[in-house]
């Protein structure tokens, strides 16, 4: 069974269409690349899937399931704890790193100190930043560098044990050797976690991406193995696209 | 040929006009504070400081003002601070900006345009008769709050709305509620700016006049609780100078609301500098 499988799915702001009668599925423990130009409906497609447009006041048709169940089933903190996001632009929140690292722990149960510490400690492992952070984990979050911020943040949204993590351009700011430690991060991480990663830079989709899809203009007009995508699409527009003929 | 003066000179020209504007003002600002010091600084004394006042302030000192002052300032802020905080965050949290917030921010904006004597009247109307409260702490606190909650609405207002969205998606996005969003990053975030305005309202709570003159009253007993009337220190300085009772006593008792103000204002700054040094 897909992790998620999304079927009919509209978005709107107000009157305007972001995203039309889009399907797709994504499945258990692969990274499904999105690509497509500005406008294209990649960002609105995640906040979709966590709820996260709700907050923009914007409305939805169509159905999104989680393991087969409908997100709208699901309690919504409880969704967004299961399916976590990373920004484009890495956003720390005020404070010390260690407090960015426990803000959503904190906010699930009650957790006792050293389950808190070892859980903080593992997920800065994971994302390949506790060797940089371990001495430092009381000084203030917005004294990193950018690249590491990025990776504070992946590590904010894996101590939450997410099953699915979104990702939207999150190396649109980076120099290339932050880039390539967080796509590093990002294969070692797939074995565990489900991936959806919405990028500009289709070389990256075509580097780290099992299967990659491709939307214009909130139309998803296909996905199938990146191989295939970069190689042989089956539609002149994602050929164009990759190519670099427009977007 | 024609008169031109060229870039570099135009330069130094408005460097001068602007910063002569600037010495006119601290100049005027140190000369109001310096000849109020001159005045007062010799009538300060620790009898001045905690004795009754005695011969309606010919006489003693000004402590049933003092304590009179700080009673009604801080009770007025206690009042203010929660329910203007409050507003300012359904407002922008719990509204999408629409009329509501309009209607609501608009008359906020009147309402801290509105003269003080204004409010004094209205509290003097519905605090000390309708309510049956009578000249008295309460009474003026009240009236106090309700002068300054629009300063407090509008200041916190415009600091919450300059708390990135980007904070409430990382915190919606890592399972925050609405709640814990508005309580662990909102208002942490912005508690700089809410603090400005609190410290503004504080300011112009203290140093009142006209509002409280209706409510409070103007008795020189000592308070002994939230019902008794008394005298604030603003209120006192003006009967003495206008009654000419002892223009020294009025020089004094200035001072002494002057420095009241530095230090409340100072203790506010160091208390928001320690809280941005623990939070940034």
């Amino acid at each position: 069974m897909p992790k998620i499988v999304i079927d009919q799915l509209s978005l709107f702001y107000g009157q305007n269409q972001v995203l039309k009668n889009v399907n797709l599925e994504v499945y258990e423990k692969e990274i499904l690349g999105v690509i497509g130009p500005a406008n294209a409906g990649k960002s609105s497609l995640l906040r979709a899937i966590n709820r996260l447009y709700e907050i923009n006041y914007a409305r939805i048709s169509g159905k999104i399931r989680l393991d087969g169940e409908d997100i709208f089933d699901i309690p919504v903190n409880d969704l967004r704890r299961r399916v976590g996001l990373i920004f484009a632009t890495p956003v720390v929140l005020p404070g010390t790193i260690f407090k960015n690292m426990s803000y959503g722990l904190k906010l699930y149960r009650k957790i006792k100190k050293q389950k808190l510490n070892d859980t903080v400690a593992d997920a800065l492992q994971a994302a390949n930043l506790w060797e940089e952070v371990k001495d430092r984990l009381y000084e203030s979050a917005s004294t990193l560098s950018g690249g590491q911020q990025q990776r504070l943040c992946i590590a904010r949204t894996l101590a939450m044990n997410p099953e699915v993590i979104m990702m939207d351009e999150p190396c649109s700011g980076l120099d290339p050797i932050s880039t390539a430690k967080i796509e590093a991060t990002m294969l070692e991480l797939k074995k565990i976690y489900t991936f959806l990663l919405v990028t500009n830079n289709t070389k990256q989709a075509a580097r780290t991406a099992d299967r990659t899809a491709f939307f214009l203009d909130g139309e998803l007009i296909e996905v199938d193995k990146t191989e295939k995508i970069f190689t042989n699409p089956a539609d002149a527009r994602t050929d164009d696209y990759i190519r670099g003929r427009f977007g | 040929m024609t008169f031109r003066i060229g870039p570099r000179t135009s330069q130094i020209i408005a460097h001068i006009i602007l910063l002569l504007m600037t010495i006119v003002t601290v100049i005027v600002l140190f000369f109001i504070i310096g000849y109020v010091f001159k005045n007062g600084f010799a009538q300060l004394s620790l009898e001045f400081l905690t004795d009754r006042t005695r011969e309606m302030g010919k006489e003693g000192g000004i402590l049933p003002s003092i304590i009179g002052t700080l009673f009604i300032t801080v009770l007025a802020i206690i009042i203010a601070t929660p329910l203007g905080v409050g507003s300012a965050v359904y407002l922008v949290e719990y509204t999408r900006g629409g009329l509501l917030r309009k209607i609501i921010s608009f008359g906020a904006d009147c309402l801290a345009g509105v003269p003080s004597i204004i409010f004094g009247l209205f509290g003097f109307i519905f605090f000390v008769i309708q309510l049956k409260l009578g000249w008295s702490i309460l009474s003026g606190s009240l009236t106090l709050a309700v002068m300054i909650i629009p300063t407090i609405i509008r200041t916190s207002e415009e600091a919450i709305k300059a708390v990135p969205q980007s904070y409430r998606e990382i915190s919606y996005s890592l399972g925050g509620g609405k709640l814990d969003t508005i309580l662990k990053v909102v208002l942490p975030t912005s508690l700089p700016g809410i603090l400005t305005g609190v410290i503004l309202g504080i300011g112009r709570a203290i140093g009142e006049t006209a509002a409280v003159i209706f409510t409070a009253g103007s008795s020189l007993n000592m308070p002994t609780s939230v019902f008794s009337s008394t005298r604030t220190l603003a209120v006192h300085f003006y009967i003495l100078a206008r009654e000419g009772i002892s223009m020294p006593k009025a020089y004094g008792t200035a001072t002494v609301l002057i420095i009241i103000i530095l230090f409340v204002n100072l203790v506010a700054y160091r208390l928001m500098h320690r809280f941005m040094a623990k939070y940034y």
